[in-house]
């Protein structure tokens, strides 16, 4: 990385400053504007940065920060990492990750699923891994199958090895076209977007044999043409993974539910195809227990909140299922750009699980969601601020959960809470 | 109408990319609000759709999906059998196309609907995305359309139909109007839940179904619709 063209660093270190110009005056964590300033200087910089080291590349449509984060985490165990820690995941993200960390001989990116080919085309990534894809933010992200399709043209012809979660058809689709895969159950909450088969359209019968036990409630297959869930290498068995020796490792994560086990199954195989055995990685992942605000609990008045990010309708389930039932709720939702400005994914999530809870709702959003909420037959009170919202709660612990930029609003309350 | 209203829901697991589901809770809320006992039937693709059903529901789609749906109900037959007898249909972005006589494929080839209304579409030059209100037809007596759209599509009305509305913002059919009306088939562009932002149009379609309905709370929907209406349309409101 010492030998970058004179071009390129005078572009990274230019970058840099004006990262360190942003954060110092509190604009945000820097990484975009860092990396749009050097992409302005020098075009081919990514590509520049990322030639000599062993990359990884992150997509999904959740859990791409915090399955990067926890990448990034086992990886130290071999040296110096780069990574995009603050989810900046377009190609700005990604030269400012890596010319904060020009001499680190790995990197982990977390990659926007639409900038994937690009971002691929230019680094020449050695590793790709893949975890899910579902609806989200219609209005400006692109359609799923469509995306799965660009997927295949991009992994096609290159020499990348892929780590994907074959328990989701389309990501399975997606990756298949590699030249080599290693095939990851880790598991698939969210099912509303593959009912048909993305090879033909035919119905996906869902279920195995009584014989594979466990296995059988992720298989699927096509029942029209020979599409089918791959055998995987590496297995989420609850709370333990299998690697492909048949070793079993118990995770013992901080960080809670099974989205994130199904995340850390993802992040072994990863690490696993950098060298680094299971032994090594797992001390290294039990010790995230919070990631870019998400999970962290912040104390207010007496009350204890703990984040959960939710942005679509895959990521609300998985937040559901991190939260306490026994505890009082707030919801806030936006419709910024970054959250899409159209709410009407509030009506893919099932919002029946919060029956008997104190509910509370705010956000800009918070009408949408109000009457979502009654069409449902939940009860709940209305608040004009996530302020009010706290204020109104009885002392103690509390659960929120916030999509994008609302999460970001109520993390700035808390001075950018980590 | 037998002894409870049926909702039949075409095809969630290829049209219902856009939060579809909230049309047939919208409804069952309302019709259960005035005491008319209730079902959602979901249909899923690989089954054949009943025929006795008395409101049917289509939702918005990708390509992909749009052409396999298209082609399955042709076969099926069941909807068509359906809207012979009279049911009454809500046709959203992709299903609201579907029923016409031709709509745009994914390369923009010309992919045959089911001609239950008489429009064409095709695939525009731009995507239109945005909110969306509208003056509907004086004929139906509705207050202001509002929603959401997000499609590629341009849609020709022929004589058969009538404009469901007059857009004031938003790009609809692409001609300055928005959705058709003929007989009790609804088709619109506003995709998901459209009935959630458009309560009256719940109304009517379940006025269609089981006659006069009494009036209902509406407190959540009126608050949602003021808040939205006054964001797209500023002092016009």
């Amino acid at each position: 990385m010492s030998q970058l063209p004179l071009r390129a660093q005078l572009a990274s270190a230019l970058g840099r400053t004006a990262a360190t110009l942003s954060r110092a005056t509190g604009r945000g964590d820097g990484s975009v504007i860092g990396g749009r300033v050097g992409l302005m200087l020098e075009p081919d910089l990514l590509r520049k940065l990322a030639t000599d080291r062993k990359l990884a590349l992150v997509s999904a449509t959740n859990g791409k920060t915090t399955t990067t984060r926890l990448i990034a985490s086992a990886l130290m165990e071999l040296g110096e990492v780069a990574t995009n820690a603050f989810g900046a995941n377009m190609p700005a993200g990604h030269v400012s990750a890596l010319s904060g960390a020009k001499h680190a001989p790995f990197a982990v990116l977390e990659v926007d699923e639409k900038y994937l080919p690009e971002v691929l085309d230019t680094t020449n990534a050695g590793i790709v891994t893949l975890m899910n894809l579902s609806r989200d933010q219609m209005d400006r992200a692109a359609e799923i199958w469509l995306l799965a399709q660009k997927w295949r043209r991009a992994l096609a012809g290159k020499p990348a090895h892929v780590i994907a979660n074959c328990d989701d058809p389309l990501v399975t689709w997606g990756a298949s076209t590699a030249a080599r895969v290693t095939w990851v159950s880790g598991g698939q909450r969210w099912r509303e977007d593959s009912w048909c088969c993305p090879e033909c359209g035919g119905p996906l019968d869902r279920g195995g044999s009584r014989e594979m036990g466990q296995q059988g409630s992720v298989h699927w297959a096509c029942r029209e043409c020979t599409f089918h869930r791959p055998e995987p290498d590496w297995v989420l068995d609850g709370e333990d993974v299998i690697d492909p020796h048949g070793r079993r490792w118990r995770l013992d994560l901080q960080l809670p539910g099974e989205a994130n086990r199904s995340n850390a199954a993802i992040a072994l195989a990863t690490v696993d195809a950098f060298g680094l055995d299971p032994a090594r990685a797992l001390p290294r992942l039990r010790t995230v227990t919070s990631v870019a605000g998400r999970y962290t609990t912040v104390e207010r008045d007496g009350r204890a909140l703990r984040l959960l990010l939710a942005k679509n309708p895959a990521g609300w389930l998985e937040a559901f299922e991190v939260s306490d039932p026994r505890l009082p709720i707030i919801l806030s939702v936006n419709a910024q750009g970054p959250d899409g400005r159209d709410t009407s994914w509030l009506w893919d999530v099932d919002y029946r699980i919060l029956r008997g809870r104190p509910v509370y709702v705010t956000g800009e959003r918070r009408l949408d969601l109000a009457l979502r909420l009654d069409v449902a037959g939940i009860p709940f009170q209305l608040c004009d601020s996530f302020d009010q919202a706290v204020a109104a709660l009885p002392l103690g612990r509390i659960d929120v959960i916030a999509n994008y930029t609302a999460f970001q609003q109520i993390r700035t309350e808390f001075g950018r809470a980590v | 109408m037998q002894s409870e209203l049926s909702i039949v829901w075409i095809y969630p697991d290829l049209l219902s990319t856009y939060g579809d589901q909230g049309n047939a809770l919208v409804l069952e809320q309302r019709a259960r609000a005035r005491g008319v006992p209730t079902r959602i039937h979901h249909v899923r693709s690989s089954d054949p759709v009943p025929q006795q059903g008395d409101i049917y529901l289509i939702g918005g789609g990708e390509d992909r999906p749009q052409i396999l749906g298209a082609e399955r109900l042709r076969k099926d037959g069941g909807l068509q059998s359906a809207i012979a007898r009279g049911a009454a249909m809500l046709a959203v972005c992709a299903g609201y196309q579907i029923m016409g006589s031709v709509f745009g494929g994914e390369e923009g080839q010309p992919v045959p609907g089911l001609e239950l209304l008489d429009i064409s579409s095709s695939r525009g030059e731009r995507r239109a995305v945005g909110e969306l209100a509208a003056e509907v037809d004086p004929a139906l007596r509705l207050p202001t359309l509002t929603g959401f759209e997000n499609h590629m599509g341009v849609t020709r009305l022929g004589p058969g139909v009538r404009p469901l509305s007059r857009t004031i913002v938003g790009t609809g059919n692409g001609d300055g109007t928005e959705g058709c009306v003929a007989g009790k088939i609804i088709g619109t562009y506003l995709h998901g839940p459209a009935l959630a932002r458009n309560p009256a149009l719940a109304d009517l379609l379940l006025s269609w179904a089981i006659g006069p309905l009494p009036p209902v709370n509406d407190e959540w929907y009126q608050r949602l619709r003021d808040e939205r209406l006054s964001a797209v349309l500023g002092d016009q409101a």
